[in-house]
């Protein structure tokens, strides 16, 4: 949470702070809270655990997010660009589990090597990206769906066939390098880059094909290099979920990458409303300890003998429930293209008005 | 409406995470408070105070792709865990359960067993089936400090983990071992030639401990043939052991190739019975055999057909629970490794970790309805297995076959 609270702040204060300062600002507050969270929670393995959960859901959301929301588009496949990003990262990480850099400390140069792993899952994901982007990106509407959908099950029949993965067993004895302080950097990189994009020239050209990809092929935007950056850049960031999950995650395994992931995204992203950065944080948020939340629930209630045993297989209804009936309520999804800032004033009572 | 719809939505949220929070400090702090809310979970006219009850967690796959594996194994924990209550419970304490679903998923599996660790402080895991779950729980578990049984993941790799994994069911290699024993002194065969899947781990594991157990035993092995998983011609290696002359083979496959293999090898006129492993264990079997599978030999971990009177009660009692339904192998090996961490439970000094492993590493000869157990210094289980034989079109039990 620390993260999108800090550029809200930027973009609040941004009258307010001296010039050199703005481009580095959302680091100077965002780093020293998220190192400052992870020292907190060092004491409770289950909040890390879910707060990582969280976090790397939050990257694959905002990052499907430039793609589905942004430009318009509508990739079903990220989990197989996860699954790129977990198995190239998790076997570097292998390879490399004996190596460390002589002129660092130990935990210093896990830290490094696990950035190096990351980075080859981010890339590894970005080049698949590139690869199914350029040819179906050229289409345009339902075809990508139907392509991403295919590159999302190729990825995880590879992976059940390939001895190197571990098969259907799945990779297991990666080293867990993660903390909560390394995935909230990426959350705050991935929504920094997110921001940067929704306001830049790019982010227009981008806006724009959403809106009406013929006006604007009219007006002179490069339809498809634009679709093909954008999606690009969103498989990085998928790789690099994917690369954060496989390292505190025990066992990486083809089960993890189905299709049904890849629509619990989606879900995310309409959710939050497409084309909302914040929206699909708090819908990333919510989705993710909503079950957690009920099996707490329904714990506190004291569900007695057989009830209590029955309720873990309610949540999952439950959860479909809630959906149905938040689309119902919101069709647009949560904050619809708007951002959490542009929309929070109108809730809250209005003594907080001056905020804005 | 309108502001209406977004603020219940704020509502709802601020209260999933709430109930996260709220829990969080005793996952700290420990002691009464997380205690407490176990005890609460029991419902009915349960004593409030959180000092009565032990509570066990349980990682099963209640929804997703082995649904129906953990559901039995869960009805076996359950019947388990009434027994022992009725009994009196342990240390004067009755015990609870916490089962957590994991969707069949390993991510799931290693959150519910970090939430059984850190929230609801159990003293023992039990679970997973599917190897790859268990392989999750069981890093998170020996890093805690706290003992987990696997009832039923045969990989080996499972309990490699570290001193805190046990299991109570044998590992692969194992059935090449029953098998070969089996051969050799109940089938009395001198000769067995062995076709194997080349594609398998499994299949590779049992041939390998089978041709060595044959041998040492005195008998001969005729000749090693290999097949891939997904052939579907299996003439030529069949012809190649026709001429060894072999009294039986072994072919530790998956039942969907068995069943076309035991058609061709009555084509070309072999006939003598065929043996596998529980990679054997399922109805298809029968349809793709058909009459040419009949009086072939498999290993198991259980039949519900043994005429032991332990075997016999288990059964009837968990009918009685479950509308009628007879337990299978998994339901089985589920309230085996409950009886077994019960047990370890009430002859541990205390429950903490360390005194519990201590107790469950002593299990010897402990008598499960799936065979006695005994768990050797890898904490695997040492244990019988049954041989089953296919008699008209199903499974009848032969005999059991101990190490």
């Amino acid at each position: 949470m620390a993260v999108p609270g800090a550029t809200t702040l930027s973009d609040e204060t941004a009258g307010r702070v001296p010039p050199a300062l703005r481009g580095i600002l959302p680091v100077l507050i965002a780093v020293p809270v998220v190192v400052l969270a992870d020292v907190l929670l060092n004491t409770s393995p289950f909040a890390t655990y879910l707060l990582s959960v969280v976090g790397v859901n939050i990257i694959l959301a905002v990052s499907l997010n430039i793609v589905n929301g942004m430009t318009g588009q509508f990739s079903i496949g990220h989990a197989g660009f996860m699954a790129v990003g977990a198995y190239i990262a998790g076997v570097t990480s292998l390879e490399l589990k004996e190596v460390a850099l002589s002129f660092l400390p130990v935990a210093a140069s896990d830290q490094v090597l696990f950035t190096v792993a990351l980075l080859a899952g981010g890339v590894a994901a970005a080049l698949c990206g590139f690869l199914v982007g350029l040819p179906s990106l050229r289409l345009r509407g339902d075809y990508l769906a139907i392509v991403t959908l295919g590159f999302g099950e190729i990825i995880r029949v590879v992976v059940q066939n390939t001895e190197a993965f571990g098969r259907a067993l799945g990779l297991s004895g990666i080293p867990q390098y993660s903390s909560v302080a390394m995935v909230y950097f990426w959350v705050f990189l991935v929504v920094l880059v997110a921001r940067r994009i929704a306001g830049s020239s790019h982010g227009r050209s981008l806006w724009a094909i959403r809106e009406d990809e013929v006006a604007a092929e009219a007006m002179g935007v490069d339809t498809t290099g634009y679709k093909v950056r954008a999606f690009v850049i969103s498989s990085f960031f998928a790789g690099i979920a994917g690369g954060l999950f496989a390292h505190f995650v025990p066992i990486i395994n083809p089960g993890s990458f189905t299709f049904v992931k890849s629509m619990e995204i989606v879900v995310m992203v309409v959710l939050g409303g497409l084309g909302s950065s914040t929206g699909a944080i708090v819908a990333a948020i919510f989705l993710t300890l909503l079950p957690e939340g009920l099996r707490s629930l329904f714990g506190a209630l004291g569900a007695g003998g057989s009830l209590a045993q029955k309720v873990d297989q309610i949540r999952m209804p439950v959860y479909g429930i809630l959906l149905v009936v938040l689309m119902l309520a919101r069709p647009q999804g949560l904050f619809g293209t708007k951002e959490l800032w542009d929309v929070l004033p109108r809730w809250l009572p209005r003594k907080k008005k001056g905020m804005s | 409406m309108r502001r209406l719809a977004p603020m219940l939505l704020a509502a709802l949220a601020v209260l999933a995470a709430a109930c996260e929070k709220k829990t969080q400090p005793t996952g700290e702090a420990g002691g009464a408070p997380s205690a407490q809310a176990p005890a609460t979970a029991q419902g009915g006219g349960a004593p409030p105070a959180g000092d009565d009850v032990i509570v066990l967690g349980e990682v099963g796959a209640l929804t997703g792709g082995q649904a129906t594996f953990g559901i039995s194994t869960r009805n076996g924990i359950a019947l388990a865990v009434k027994e022992a209550n009725a009994a009196g419970g342990v240390k004067g304490k009755k015990l609870v359960v916490r089962v957590y679903d994991d969707q069949s998923k390993p991510e799931e599996a290693a959150q519910a067993v970090t939430r059984l660790i850190t929230q609801d402080k159990v003293v023992l895991i039990l679970g997973e089936v599917a190897s790859s779950s268990s392989l999750a729980m069981a890093e998170k578990a020996q890093a805690a400090g706290v003992p987990m049984i696997t009832p039923s993941s045969t990989n080996p790799s499972v309990t490699e983990k570290g001193e805190n994994i046990f299991r109570v069911c044998f590992i692969d290699p194992f059935q090449g071992f029953v098998m070969a024993k089996f051969a050799r002194e109940n089938l009395k065969l001198n000769k067995v030639a062995v076709l194997q899947d080349n594609k398998s781990a499994y299949s590779i594991g049992l041939t390998e401990v089978f041709r060595q157990k044959f041998a040492e035993l005195g008998g001969k092995i005729t000749a090693t043939e290999s097949y891939s998983q997904g052939d579907t011609d299996y003439r030529a290696q069949l012809t190649a052991i026709k001429k060894t002359q072999p009294e039986g083979i072994y072919v530790p496959g998956y039942y969907s190739e068995v069943g076309i293999i035991a058609r061709q090898a009555r084509e070309l006129g072999l006939k003598v019975p065929l043996m596998g492993g529980d990679g054997w264990d399922s109805e298809k079997l029968f349809e793709l055999g058909g009459s040419a599978i009949e009086g072939s030999y498999f290993s198991n971990h259980y039949s519900p057909d043994n005429p032991d009177e332990r075997v016999k009660k288990f059964i009837a009692d968990y009918k009685a629970d479950n509308n009628g339904a007879v337990p299978d192998a998994l339901a089985a090996l589920g309230y085996d490794a409950a009886r077994v961490a019960i047990e370890a439970l009430k002859k541990a000094p205390d429950t903490s970790g360390p005194a519990v492993r201590a107790a469950i590493a002593q299990t010897k000869d402990f008598p499960g309805v799936a065979g006695n157990i005994t768990l050797d210094a890898k904490r695997n289980a040492v244990k019988s297995a049954v041989v089953l034989k296919v008699q008209d079109g199903k499974s009848t039990y032969v005999t059991t076959i101990s190490p």
